[in-house]
């Protein structure tokens, strides 16, 4: 049997008493997307979160490629392991001080230690294949949201990662951008990327997911084909959920 | 009272080189500060513990016990433990000492202020704590950093007319001399006074040039 990329094993998280994510698990296939839904506060960012240890888990493991995602061990090992995952931000945190460009080409650079010259040649490919070459050398302030969000995804890609997760990736974005920002991720999907997407925008869902996850209290209520999911759910949530979605 | 207009004549050249001095001590103290204090604020911000509580310890030291006893310590007590300066360089290391633990908060407050998602989205590309810090985080903090850090050398300046105790010939020093052979010291204060508003107006108005000419994000 092939191993998945992702295997997420009882994956538990608490802020207090708070149960935020009660004992998911679930696997992503190589060149799988997987889009996740469920209404707010339902801890979807918060799983996102704990897969790449930008928040730790209070229980429960994740492998990446079978291996044990680590919270031991030196510092650098754990930002290595942390940098085959490709994260993607609802409010793109590009660094506003940096050229899209340099935003691309400092993680190359800095962390896996490619000089300069590579770095920035490397990032000038990604930047192209988001299709933002003519912008290369504007700062975020210059650029509009859906270009700063495809820049966030270059800076992402950039890395190499072995899967890349979005966090609502268009939700912050005006209307009109947002399409320009899930082509880019459509194109990704078509193109065999491993991609977990936290997203409302039913269409993607519907064209680009392999399977969609409905999220209810910290735990999976649902999943199954975007075509099924979406046109019969079984859980009450998940009715009520997508009856509200599509009424919006 | 009358005021001896001839002495003011006499003094004002005289005076300048206490302010040359006052110049060269302020300058080279506050870039040695800077860069002390620089380091001294990221160490604070650092994931190490030990390293925090020495900077911590530092910090507290220095703002709590005056800079008068700070530059008799380097003066008097570091010799004693066999590091030798003249006054010169005793009071520039005493200044820049005091002058790092103000720049050491400044950069902690300054770094501190930048938005948590910078160092998240740093974070996730697989980016060090130590290389967000000095790569990501500080450099944003740069401008907002300009105004405290023009009060901190204006308090630098103003300070360094504390090393006359150590007979170091700056402003002050020069002002007392010129007192002590003409007894005017009515006149010489005043022309003091007037000299270190300048000086300090000069700085202000330089340092707001420079804030206008970082970049905003
Ligand atoms: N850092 C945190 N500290 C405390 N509570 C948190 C933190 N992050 C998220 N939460 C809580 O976890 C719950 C789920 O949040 P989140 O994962 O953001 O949900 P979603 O992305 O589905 O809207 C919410 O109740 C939220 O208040
Ligand atoms: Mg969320």
């Amino acid at each position: 049997m092939v191993t998945p990329v992702i295997q997420v094993q009882d994956l538990s998280k608490s802020f207090g008493d708070n149960s935020v994510l009660r004992r998911v698990s679930m696997d992503v296939a190589t060149g799988e997307t997987v889009v996740i839904i469920g209404a707010s506060g339902s801890g979807k960012t918060t799983f996102l979160r704990c897969l790449n240890r930008l928040e730790e888990p209070s229980a429960g493991n994740v492998r990446l490629d079978g291996n044990p995602v680590m919270n031991s061990g030196s510092e650098k090992q754990i930002a290595d392991q942390r940098s085959q995952f490709g994260f993607v931000f609802q409010r793109f945190n590009l660094f506003p001080h940096f050229s899209a460009l340099d935003n691309v080409a400092i993680g190359p650079e800095k962390v896996r230690g490619m000089s300069k010259s590579d770095a920035r040649a490397l990032a000038a490919a990604e930047l192209k294949r988001v299709h933002m070459s003519d912008h290369a050398m504007k700062r975020p302030v210059q650029l509009s949201g859906g270009q700063q969000q495809r820049v966030a995804i270059a800076r992402a890609l950039a890395m190499k990662p072995r899967v890349m997760l979005f966090d609502e990736p268009t939700s912050a974005l005006d209307p009109e951008l947002v399409q320009e920002v899930l082509d880019v991720m459509k194109e990704l999907a078509n193109g065999g990327m491993t991609m977990v997407v936290v997203t409302h925008e039913m269409n993607f869902a519907r064209e680009v997911a392999d399977r969609v996850i409905y999220m209810e209290d910290g735990r999976i209520a649902e999943e199954g084909p975007p075509e099924i999911l979406f046109r019969e759910p079984k859980s009450p949530g998940a009715q009520r959920f997508l009856r509200h979605l599509t009424h919006e | 009272m009358t005021i001896d207009w001839g002495i003011i004549l006499e003094s004002i050249p005289l005076l300048g080189h206490g302010v040359v001095v006052t110049l060269q001590v302020s300058a080279l103290a506050s870039v040695l500060g800077l860069v002390l204090g620089v380091v001294l604020g990221l160490c604070s911000l650092s994931h190490s513990r030990p390293l925090r509580l020495i900077v911590a310890g530092y910090v507290d030291f220095i703002r709590g016990t005056p800079l008068l006893i700070q530059i008799f310590l380097v003066f008097f007590a570091l010799p004693a433990l066999g590091i030798r300066f003249d006054e010169f360089w005793a009071g520039v290391v005493a200044l820049s000492l005091n002058s790092a633990a103000f720049v050491a908060e400044v950069v902690r407050g300054g770094v501190g202020s930048i938005e948590r998602g910078q160092s998240e989205a740093a974070t996730a590309i697989g980016m060090r704590h130590r290389q967000i810090l000095v790569y990501i985080l500080l450099p944003q903090a740069y401008r907002q950093m300009v105004p405290p850090l023009t009060n901190e050398l204006i308090s630098l300046v103003k300070n360094s007319s504390l090393l006359s105790v150590i007979s170091v010939y700056e402003l002050t020093r020069a002002g007392q001399a010129i007192i002590s052979v003409h007894f005017v010291p009515f006149e010489i204060y005043t022309l003091l006074a007037v000299y270190y508003y300048v000086l300090i107006k000069v700085l202000s108005w330089l340092s707001g040039r420079l804030e206008r000419r970082l970049p905003t994000w």
